[in-house]
This record gives C-alpha cells, sequence and structure tokens, in this order.
C-alpha cells in the first residue's frame, strides 16, 4: 500500500487538498485567538495597571502573585466554584432525570422535547433581570417572588433571602442557571440514548436483566461519552458566567466571579496588567477542563 | 507558511486601520474645521435634550462645522468608555470627550493625554465665575484639565411630606441626632426609616460617602483624600458605627432594588428618608410627581448642624492632546463654559450650572434652590462619582461597601481596613 504512494507522485491537488479553503479560517484563528492569548499574556506581564502609567516595564508574575493576596479575587473564586458545583450537578440531575421520563418514547415527545428546550433560547441577560424580581430577598409580608408563592402554598418555612445573603449568593444565582441549561442536557442525553442499539436491552432482557440492571449495566456505560460531554460543556460554560450575573446583581461584590471582575479590573478600573492575569486565570482553568477531553476524544476515535 | 501567514494578517489588519484612520480624520489644513468628533453618554430623556441645546448654541456660533457624536455612532453602547480608553492609548483621540470632573481623569492627566486649558479659563473669566473651591478641586499641581457643564448636588435629603406628617416628622433633621431620631419616629409609624438600594453596590457606598462627610465635617473628609485624616482612626470609626446604625433602619430586600426602585419606596410612603444625588428629583418630575406634596427635599444633616456643605458632581468635557480638529474642540469648551451653553444644558438635565452667574429664572424650584447654596456653601466632592477618586479607588471603595452590606453590616474593624485599601489602591 505505501509502497504504491510513493512510487507514483500524487498530484498536486490531491496533495494540498482543501488547504487553500482552510487558509482563512487559519489566519483569523491565528491572529484573533491565538495571537490575541499571546497578546494578553504579555500585558499580563507588565505593570500597566492604571492609564497613569508612563513607562510599561516587565514585571514578571508580579500581577498573578498580587491576585492570590487580592480579597476580592479570592472571593470571586470561591464564588466560582460554589456556582460550579451546584450549576454543574443540578443541571446534571435534572436534564438526566428529564430525558429518562422521556427515553421511554412517550406520547408527545417532540413537543416536551422543544418545551423544556425553549429556555435554552432567552440571553442569560434577559433572564437575570426576570430572575433579579423572582429571587427577591423579602420574606413574611413584603415578600414578593419566589418567596411569595412559597408563602402562598404553605411553604413559607422555605422563604429564604435568596442572593442578598452572602453564604447563599451562588446558590441562588445557579437556579436560574439550572433552570436555563436542564432542558438542554436532557437533550444531549436524550441522543445519547437514542444512539445506544435497541438490540442491547433486549438481549439484557432475554438474559433475565432486571429494568434497573439495564439501565446500570447497559445503558448508562454507554452514555458516558455523552456524560462527559455534558460535563465539559457545563463546566465551561459556568467558568464564564458573566451575563447571567451582570444581569442579576450588577457587578455587586457578594455575586461576583473571576468573569465579572475581569470586566471590572479592565474596563471600569483600566488596570489592564490586572485584567489580563484574571483573563489567563480563566483561561488556564476553562483549558485543564477540556483538554483531558480532546485527548479522550482524539484517543477513541484513532481506535475507530 | 505560518510565518509567512502570520505576516500577511497583519498586514491586513495594517491596511484595514489605516483606512479607517484615514476614514475618521479628514485632512485639517483648514482655518475652520469642517466636523468634530465627540465623545459623550447623554443619549437619551433630559440628558440628550440638554445636550441638544448645547449643540444648537454651537452650530450657531459655528454652522460649517458638523458635529459627530462617537459613542453614538460607534454603537459601541456599554463599550463606549473601553472604546475611549483604547483611542486615548492609540493617541487617535476625539476631539472632546465627556468625564467626571475631578480625580476621574487622574490617569490620563498623569500620561499628558490632555490638554492644559488654565490659559482657557483665564481668557473666558471662568476663574472668576465657577466658585473657588471648584476651581481648587479642579486644579491639578496649578493646571486644570477639563471644564465642567453641570453640577449634580450628591448629599440631599429626600423624603414624603404625607409620610413624615403621619410619622411626626415635623422639620428637616439638621444634625446626626435629630436625623436618627426621625429615623425612630418613621420605624415607629410603621415604615422603614430609610430607603437602601443595593444591587450594584454604589448607591450604599453613596451614602456611606454621605456619613462620612456628615460625621467628620468638611476638612476632615477632604483629610481622607490627601492623607492627612485617617481611614483606620476613631473618627471614621465613629463613622462607620453611625452608618451601621442608619443601615439598621432600612428596607428588607435592598439589595434587589436599584436607586429608582428604593426612591418610588420614598414617594410610595413605604420608606421615610432617601439619601440619593438631585438625578432623583428629575426622575420624579419624569414621573409626574410634583415636588413640595409628593416629595420634598433638605440638604443632608451634617454632626454639628452646619448643613451649609455641598458635596457636588460634575460631568465635564475636555480637550485631548493631538485632537484632530483641535479649533472646533476649543470652540465647543467655550460654548461648555459659557452662561449660554450651561443654561442651555442644565435645566433640561435637571442640574445647576457650575457658574456663579447662571439665569435662574430658567430652573425649576429645587434647582434655584440649590444654585444658590452652590454659591455660598463649602464645596466638597464626592468620592463615588469620581470628583475627590480615581477609577482604581472608586471601584475599590464600591466592592468594600458591597461586602459589608452582604455581609450583613457587622465588620466595622474590616470595612475601615478595606477603605483604607482602597485609598491606597487609588495612590498606586
Amino acid at each position: 500500500m505505501k509502497s504504491a504512494v510513493a512510487s507514483k507522485p500524487r498530484p498536486l491537488r490531491a496533495r494540498i487538498g482543501g488547504l487553500p479553503f482552510l487558509i482563512p479560517s487559519i489566519l483569523a484563528m491565528a491572529f484573533f485567538v491565538y495571537g490575541l492569548i499571546l497578546w494578553t499574556l504579555n500585558m499580563s506581564l507588565t505593570n500597566k495597571n492604571s492609564v497613569g502609567v508612563k513607562e510599561i516595564k516587565y514585571v514578571g508574575f508580579k500581577n498573578y502573585s498580587d491576585l492570590l493576596s487580592d480579597v476580592t479575587f479570592t472571593h470571586a473564586f470561591t464564588n466560582l466554584v460554589k456556582f460550579t458545583v451546584v450549576f454543574i450537578l443540578g443541571a446534571l440531575i435534572s436534564g438526566l432525570i428529564m430525558a429518562l421520563l422521556l427515553e421511554k418514547g412517550i406520547k408527545g415527545e417532540g413537543f416536551f422535547r422543544s418545551f423544556y428546550l425553549y429556555p435554552m433560547a432567552i440571553s442569560f441577560i434577559a433572564m437575570g433581570t426576570v430572575f433579579n424580581w423572582l429571587l427577591n430577598s423579602t420574606t413574611g409580608e413584603d415578600a414578593g417572588g419566589i418567596n411569595l408563592l412559597l408563602q402562598k402554598v404553605g411553604l413559607g418555612f422555605l422563604q429564604n433571602p435568596w442572593y442578598a445573603s452572602q453564604s447563599g449568593a451562588m446558590y441562588a444565582i445557579a437556579i436560574p442557571a439550572v433552570w436555563q441549561v436542564a432542558g438542554y442536557v436532557m437533550a444531549l442525553f436524550l441522543a445519547g440514548f437514542r444512539g445506544i442499539s435497541d438490540d442491547m436491552r433486549q438481549a439484557a432482557r432475554v438474559d433475565g436483566a432486571s429494568e434497573w440492571q439495564i439501565y446500570r449495566l447497559v445503558l448508562f456505560p454507554h452514555l458516558t461519552p455523552t456524560f462527559l460531554t455534558v460535563v465539559i460543556i457545563l463546566g465551561h460554560m459556568s467558568m464564564k458566567v458573566f451575563d447571567l450575573i451582570v444581569g442579576i446583581n450588577g457587578k455587586g461584590f457578594v455575586t461576583q466571579t473571576l468573569a465579572v471582575y475581569m470586566w471590572q479590573a479592565t474596563f471600569d478600573n483600566f488596570d489592564y496588567a490586572k485584567g489580563t492575569a484574571i483573563a489567563l486565570v480563566l483561561l488556564i482553568m476553562v483549558a485543564v477542563l477540556v483538554l483531558p477531553y480532546l485527548r479522550y476524544v482524539n484517543k477513541h476515535e484513532e481506535f475507530r | 507558511m505560518r510565518k509567512g501567514s502570520f505576516r500577511l494578517v497583519a498586514a491586513a489588519v495594517a491596511i484595514a486601520l489605516g483606512v479607517s484612520a484615514c476614514g475618521s480624520s479628514s485632512d485639517d489644513a483648514a482655518k475652520t474645521d469642517t466636523e468634530f468628533e465627540i465623545f459623550t453618554w447623554w443619549a437619551s430623556g433630559g440628558e440628550a435634550a440638554g445636550l441638544q441645546g448645547m449643540i444648537d448654541v454651537f452650530t450657531a456660533q459655528n454652522p460649517d462645522t458638523e458635529f459627530i457624536n462617537a459613542a453614538i455612532a460607534g454603537g459601541a453602547g456599554v463599550n463606549a468608555k473601553a472604546v475611549l480608553t483604547s483611542r486615548l492609548e492609540a493617541d487617535n483621540p476625539p476631539d472632546s470627550f465627556q468625564a467626571h470632573a475631578g480625580m476621574e481623569l487622574d490617569g490620563y492627566v498623569k500620561t499628558g493625554k490632555l490638554e492644559d486649558l488654565t490659559s482657557l479659563y483665564e481668557s473666558e473669566g471662568w476663574d472668576k465665575v465657577f466658585p473657588s473651591d471648584l476651581i481648587k478641586t479642579l486644579t491639578v499641581d496649578g493646571k486644570i484639565y477639563s471644564v465642567p457643564v453641570n453640577i449634580h448636588r450628591a448629599n440631599v435629603l429626600w423624603w414624603n411630606p404625607g409620610a413624615a406628617a403621619k410619622a411626626g416628622v415635623t422639620a428637616a433633621p439638621k444634625t446626626l441626632d435629630e436625623f436618627m431620631g426621625a429615623l425612630d419616629k418613621f420605624k415607629k409609624s410603621g415604615i422603614d426609616g430609610i430607603a437602601l438600594a443595593g444591587k450594584g453596590d454604589w448607591a450604599i457606598a453613596h451614602l456611606l460617602d454621605w456619613v462620612l462627610l456628615a460625621t467628620l465635617g468638611p476638612d476632615k473628609f477632604d483629610g481622607l483624600f490627601n492623607g492627612s485624616t485617617s481611614w483606620t482612626g476613631p473618627e471614621v470609626a465613629e463613622a462607620l458605627k453611625n452608618f451601621q446604625k442608619i443601615l439598621s433602619y432600612g428596607n428588607k430586600g435592598a439589595a434587589n432594588l436599584d436607586w429608582p426602585d428604593a426612591g418610588r419606596l420614598v414617594t410610595q410612603g413605604k420608606a421615610g428618608f432617601f439619601i440619593m444625588g438631585d438625578w432623583a428629583s428629575a426622575q420624579w418630575q419624569s414621573d409626574g410627581l410634583k415636588l413640595g406634596t409628593d416629595y420634598t427635599w433638605a440638604p443632608a444633616p451634617m454632626k454639628d448642624g452646619n448643613v451649609a456643605v455641598y458635596q457636588w458632581l460634575s460631568d465635564s468635557f475636555t480637550l485631548p492632546v493631538g485632537a484632530p480638529h483641535r479649533n472646533a474642540a476649543i470652540a465647543w469648551l467655550k460654548v461648555c463654559g459659557s452662561k449660554a451653553g450651561q443654561d442651555a444644558f442644565n435645566p433640561k438635565k435637571g442640574s445647576i450650572s457650575a457658574r456663579t452667574d447662571s439665569d435662574l429664572s430658567l430652573y425649576d424650584d429645587y434647582l434655584k434652590a440649590v444654585a444658590q447654596q452652590w454659591k455660598t456653601d463649602r464645596l466638597v466632592g464626592s468620592t463615588v462619582h469620581g470628583v475627590t477618586g480615581n477609577n482604581a479607588l472608586m471601584a475599590a471603595y464600591n466592592s468594600a461597601v458591597g461586602k459589608y452590606f452582604s455581609g450583613g453590616f457587622k465588620d466595622n474593624a474590616g470595612l475601615a481596613k478595606d477603605l483604607q485599601a482602597a485609598y491606597d489602591a487609588g495612590k498606586a
């Protein structure tokens, strides 16, 4: 096979293939993504901490080490971790449950699919505004939003200040986020279920597996790639969360996350060095999450 | 391959930038500039109407110059400020841009992005018609870099006469003690003592700014920003105690509210007092409310009862170094500082003229009264609105207050420390 190719030189067209068509996007990516990442890195190593800096000097990793002692940064980081955990778990569980309910092919599945998927169509910023009203922090007689609803249905003891309390703020913010993406997670899982051949279930049934065993031993293992995909998608969405938070609480301290703090540092304070440093921390966090996944996918595709 | 292609992109980008640069700055050999490009955020409501009034004055004097608002023409919206900064960094400035007068311009001044306008102040006589306290605050190392077009008052106490009568609050409190007493009366009558707006932190920081001023007095307050008063000393500790007490009279659910929502609590009689800048009055009037019946005002109380202290903020226009249409920009700044220009702008914007000789008959009753005080009161700058603190200080100040407020306003020592850090951040 190999020798055949070597003995007869391939025509030019075959050798360059689709390359000319790829060049524009390669160029655009090289400049606008990778070039600008380098530019950001470069900026984060300088002393450009305000518009008042006259002479730009390199200060090494000072901006990064300063972040460690920056209370707002550590606060924003903890907030992000809290948010991510609740958001991923919440969206995974609710999405999976909805997928399980639809997976058997109930009547009107198409309707329910789009019904649950629709929240995705709302922009984060519009939803943030609405949830700012719903997550009204007043309780008791002046209650509004969800608190009022809880009161009316006799669950008054569940009322709480939502994102106005320092400890619970990020968990409250995760609620609208989960609400929005749960349908999307459902759609992904549903696609995963559909990808599993019916023969498998039938074979398992013939072997005498109970319904639970079919799910646990046959279906769920086949869903692992889907599961990973979902976690990666949710994870990187969560890391970059910005519009939802700004929509709900502006740039308020209590709900600050890394992306919001980056915006504030860069565009409100004009502290470009700090802003770019935060941006790179965020990029690295997302990379740590995504790269192992890409490797996993590549490996598995080689086997195919 | 990669390297070559990178160069290609760089070349393409350079060409694109070059083309757009040529497009925006026409040759200005001619004495009269045909264009004049400005950055301003006044795009709607009374602000836009006021700006239009000023533009009319300008075009009457300079009929051959086309007026371009880059912030709107660029369609950049929220990003307008970022776009402006990057243009200044790249030495491609607009002819003039809007900014809060005072320390907010600090960074641009330090890097030499702005022209000194002191001679303009002398030739136009502004050094005489603007109050001397204002000139003093605007002057950095003997030079002035911007022309204030309007003055807002930050330390105004608002309340609802109906609710006050019901609670037995008969006169405006002058001292902090009277203020606290009135808060109590409101509480006893069954409403919240003060309306708070926690969304985005700044309105609470605005309140703190007044409490600091009221407790420390104007001289010590100024001292906070020149280093002669300590942020962690006993005076600030006392102020923070007052702040803590006042917050405890606040409405529930403040964290969700923006300032117009909190203001509505007062006009609807659900809360007693409201400390907010006088843009509140403009907002309420556009809502159809009447000064005197639906809401009323007084200068915010001071600890010693001497309420002739005017905490101000101001929007101003500048002359960037290398402005492509410098002549037009100077003509614009002259309009900005002129009596005709300011009196065309301010009645519509709901602010007063920075000049002490404005035509008061054009203004409403509230503005008439504060314009009178503007001439005689001791003037102090606002922190939250960019007079006494630069961008870095303001952001850290707001965060510190947000942290304190969302933590249930308990940690006074922590707040003092954070405020000190905010001051240091502004120095850095």
